[in-house]
């Protein structure tokens, strides 16, 4: 039996398991694609780490400053000053970071900091972490068990057991027990369908599972909107186009707002134009042909091939999209979660670090430091538990039959067309801007939605790699989390962070503390606890 | 707009024509169209959109893309990479390509402590942009032939690590590229024009023939094919 399964192959599933290995546990990584498939890839700024410890304080402060009150001190702080043996380690394994002339990892800075501090490799940090992690992985010859999509953790009186899966080459069930987890299965994003940056496997699947497993999931009206996707595609222009002085302009060639301004700021003035009717551009011609080729090639190939502009001559459309997500799975500071056993590590986890908006640069940093902690705790819970008998043997026949049911349903209503309509919705009504009556109105078109599910299905009925099956089990989950979502934006009557309400515009004391979501026999329920108590 | 996908399902193939209402869509759109709005059961794979995941390549025309970076053209031909097992229309198994990443020993073995510079980091940039999309693996006429051959990728990538300042083991790399490996290329080139990332397998497994040399290797080819075995020129003759 495995010390530890764990539950997505990107950053954070690849460096827990990477950690556990050093540690001599016997582990397994499971993942629906393949590990260097995953959101990491996309990363592109960089990872914090302060070098000179004398500055890890402003580091901490800083973090601490963009969370709005949701962060947690000693979890940012350990983060932080774990930092500088986080790019050791990553160093150590071969990842090729950019360096300055005198033979120092080169750092830039970001977004919110007033130091440069983010360790990249040109555009390419995720990528270029993510594909050393897997060579190292493979190197240590851990087993990594691909195209396996989670269907449900096993749970036994509140105690993790295992999970279940479904093989998607066979379309087979299969069951895998674990003394603990690890979940490390990234964001929930792509739920804002049409409208985000993220790839299209940022379903948050593993969210929906931990709520239908009798978990907490929290913060998770906290969405991050990056204000400069492209108006057609979604796909993200880098930051640093306007970090290098790029204006936002509109159609009549007025500047609206200081560019430099946090992403939310930016991501609302961006909306409020569109709102208005007009349409948004970014504008880097001024900064010339060279000057682009040489410091943003990536952001005019994009532009070119997906917008049809060429930003040496013309305007690029832009629009805020969906670009990271706050909320997670709630988690205690050891990162594990209501349900004893399972602990979440990565975009996946609420772990009190980013809070109401994350600061450029931490997202990687927080996988890589809190994976080594999350695996020393599981293995500690591991440990004192040893082999034991799985009590819940039902989950397994459970799923076999959710399975065959999917089959038989009759696909009379399209679900890709109801996914399209949820991530306009969810956009328009739980964007940048809320307000209570727009939140209900979408929650009721969610839940209406869920009573239709029954009447939809799948058209593609085969047993071999059925990507229409899997698809359908996405939109699902998306189903059961946007409805999750919605409660917790709807309860969050204030203004913090990335949550903006127009009917509360500015933040209050009494919600300085996390939203919890659960389920209670199919039922969503809600509260608020203190930053740092237990959930 | 229309264009054709060689499909494949229970090791059926059939070629399917479709017309699709998208202007200029890249492949991978019109493939999403597909799927969503006449024919569910049509598979393929895709991740990020834009060029970095490395799931979605495919042949078109005969030539590796990735469908994400790709402008569909009327008349185009669609079907999946070559060198792996197709699961399904377009999907192939992706695990034998990347063994070739195991038996290569494609990772930092002995971690040296040193100075890496601007430069350093420079010698192995190109090679480290690799996105595993597999393209260059699907055009290896070597692999045509010989199924063992490590491929363009691993071989890249091996040489990502030897030219890594913090390799402290380099020969050990060296070794496992020797059988089935650097020599067994043609040096045709094809992986170099397909690979979206600009990476030249070819240059590099040149430069691991150099660096190899350097170890006491030589190309097997040349000495067991070469004049002596032929027994050489007939003093008599």
């Amino acid at each position: 039996m495995f010390d530890i399964l764990i539950i997505g192959a990107g950053g954070a599933g690849l460096s827990a398991a990477l950690r556990a290995k050093e540690r001599g546990a016997k582990v397994a990584v499971v993942t629906k694609s393949y590990p260097t498939r995953s959101q990491t890839s996309m990363a592109q700024g960089g990872i914090n780490a302060v070098f000179d410890s004398s500055k890890t304080k402003d580091h901490i402060k800083e973090t601490l400053k963009s969370s709005c009150s949701l962060g947690d001190e000693e979890m940012i702080s350990k983060m932080c000053e774990n930092a500088k043996d986080a790019l050791k380690w990553l160093d150590c394994m071969g990842v090729p970071f950019s360096r300055t002339a005198d033979g120092k990892i080169a750092q830039r800075k970001l977004g919110g900091a007033k130091d440069p501090r983010a360790c990249y490799s040109q555009d390419y940090t995720g990528l270029k972490i993510l594909h050393t992690l897997f060579d190292k992985a493979l190197k240590e010859d851990i087993q990594i068990l691909n195209e396996k999509f989670l269907l449900n953790f096993i749970v036994s009186d509140n105690v993790i057991e295992g999970a279940v899966f479904l093989d998607i080459k066979e379309m087979k069930i299969e069951t895998v027990y674990a003394k603990s987890i690890i979940v490390a299965t990234g964001g929930y994003a792509h739920l804002y369908h049409g409208f985000s940056t993220n790839s299209s496997h940022a379903t948050g699947d593993a969210l929906a599972a931990v709520m239908r497993a009798g978990g907490k999931l929290s913060n998770l009206e906290f969405i991050q909107f990056h204000p400069t996707a492209l108006k057609k595609s979604s796909i993200l222009i880098s930051e640093s186009a306007r970090g290098a002085g790029g204006y936002l302009l509109n159609q009549n060639k007025e500047r609206f707002v200081d560019e430099l301004k946090t992403r939310d700021e930016v991501s609302r003035a961006v909306f409020e134009e569109i709102e208005k009717g007009n349409e948004v551009f970014l504008d880097i011609r001024h900064l010339g042909e060279e000057f682009i080729d040489e410091n943003l090639p990536q952001e005019r190939k994009l532009a070119l091939f997906y917008e049809g502009v060429d930003p040496v001559n013309d305007l690029i459309p832009i629009k805020p999209a969906a670009h990271y997500t706050m909320g997670g799975i709630a988690v205690n500071k050891n990162l594990e979660s209501s349900i004893k056993g399972l602990f979440a590590v990565g975009e996946c986890s609420e772990a009190m670090i980013h809070g109401g908006n994350r600061l450029g640069g931490n997202s990687l940093l927080e996988l890589v430091v809190f994976a080594k902690e999350a695996v020393e705790n599981a293995l500690l819970f591991a440990k004192q538990r040893g082999d034991f008998k799985p009590l819940n043997k039902e989950q397994q026949q459970k799923d076999e039959n959710f399975k065959e049911t999917l089959y038989r349903l009759s696909n009379q209503i399209d679900f890709y067309e109801k996914r399209e309509m949820i991530g306009k919705i969810l956009y328009q009504n739980c964007g940048v801007f809320r307000e209570d009556i727009n939140l209900k109105a979408a929650l009721s078109y969610i839940r209406q939605t869920q009573k239709e599910l029954p009447f939809m299905g799948i058209g593609d009925k085969s047993r071999v790699y059925n990507s229409n099956f899997v698809e359908f089990v996405e939109f699902g989950n998306m189903l059961e989390l946007a409805e999750a979502l919605l409660v917790a934006a709807i309860s969050r009557r204030e203004s913090r962070g990335a949550h903006y309400r127009t009917d509360f515009p500015t933040s209050h004391e009494s919600y300085k503390a996390r939203s919890i979501i659960w389920k209670e026999d199919g039922v969503i329920c809600g509260d608020f606890i203190k930053v740092g108590d237990e959930v | 707009m229309k264009f054709r996908i060689k499909r494949y399902f229970e090791k059926k193939e059939s070629i399917k024509e479709y017309d699709i209402p998208l202007k200029d869509p890249t492949l991978l759109e019109a493939l999403q169209y597909i799927k969503m709005k006449t024919d569910p059961s049509l598979t393929f794979s895709s991740g990020c959109r834009s060029e970095v995941c490395g799931s979605c390549a495919v042949r078109v025309n005969g030539k590796e893309k990735l469908s994400c970076g790709y402008k569909l053209k009327d008349g185009d031909f669609v079907e999946a990479l070559n060198h792996a097992t197709v699961i399904k229309d377009l999907v192939i198994d992706t695990e034998k390509p990347l063994n070739t990443l195991k038996s290569s020993s494609a990772s930092l073995k002995e971690f040296k402590k040193c100075s890496m510079t601007l430069e350093d980091e420079k010698k192995i940039e190109k090679q480290s942009d690799c996105i595993l999309c597999t393209s260059c693996f699907s055009v290896c006429p070597v692999l045509e032939i010989d199924g063992e051959f490590l491929g363009p990728f691993s071989l890249s990538r091996v040489y990502r690590y030897v030219n890594d300042k913090r390799e402290g083991d380099i020969k050990e790399k060296i070794d496992t590229v020797q059988k089935k490996g650097i020599w067994d290329c043609t040096l045709c080139g094809e992986c170099t024009a397909v690979c979206p990332q600009g990476i030249d397998p070819k240059n590099d497994i040149l430069m691991l023939r150099v660096k190899s040399s350097e170890f006491g290797y030589s190309d097997p080819n040349f000495i067991s094919g070469g004049f002596g075995d032929f027994g050489g020129f007939n003093p008599d003759f």
